[in-house]
């Protein structure tokens, strides 16, 4: 079955900061397909270690600033409390 | 919706058509009693596996006359979830296989051969058309 992915974005907020780029701008620049980047966004595709990196540079941003994992142990204590 | 998914719905709506055309030309033969040596099958088989190639073309092209895609080429994404339809689409292949093996041993009529195989195409092509359609809308899983 299909297992959605833990990992986030920020790219759309990113998207907004950097001049109002559209997903088409930013598909352009990946040499991806809009689709692609909507997927990305919306949590439905994870991209490459490499893709991903490309899309930070295109922000000009560290990796952490465009997609984070949640820490599992913190879920927990989550729970927990 | 891009290209590739617009050519997997094609993909899809053929391959389910090609297959309902030929029951309908097939299936009234054996209801009415014909003897399986005579039943005409490999006719329609073949026009309409033939059909469902060349319709499966036109149907790509009106819908991208009716519904122009933003690019053509196929991305990383695409190319996964064609992998990831092929693999199971593949496994009816193998069963459609075995089947036919199965059957050739048991010496059983050469029709249901034909048609076992037949419907395993089908089915791989039904199968793989939804994993890849599930891929798009709902997300490609990751294991």
């Amino acid at each position: 079955m299909v297992k959605p992915t833990r990992v986030t974005n920020d790219i759309r907020s990113l998207r907004f900061r950097h001049g109002e780029m559209t997903q088409a701008d930013l598909a352009k620049r990946l040499g991806v397909t809009r689709q692609t980047v909507i997927a990305i966004e919306q949590g439905r595709y994870s991209p490459s270690l490499e893709m991903a990196f490309q899309i930070a540079r295109v922000f000009g941003v560290p990796l952490d600033d465009v997609f984070q994992y949640p820490d599992p142990n913190s879920d927990q204590q989550g729970a927990a409390s | 919706m891009s290209y590739e998914e617009k050519g997997t719905w094609v993909f899809l709506v053929v391959a389910i058509t090609g297959y309902g055309v030929y029951l309908a030309l097939v299936l009234p033969q054996l209801a009415a009693g014909t003897a399986i040596d005579d039943v005409d099958y490999a006719g329609p088989m073949l026009w309409t596996i033939g059909g469902a190639i060349v319709a499966a073309i036109i149907g790509r092209i009106v819908l991208e006359i009716v519904s122009p895609s933003e690019t053509r080429s196929p991305d990383v994404r695409d190319r996964e979830i064609d992998r990831l339809g092929d693999r199971v689409g593949n496994s009816f292949v193998v069963i459609g296989a075995l089947a036919a093996l199965a059957l050739a041993m048991l010496q059983v009529h050469w029709f249901w051969i034909a048609n076992a195989v037949y419907l395993c195409f089908v089915l791989s092509a039904v199968l793989l058309s939804i994993t890849k359609l599930v891929a798009y809308r709902k997300g490609v899983p990751t294991w």
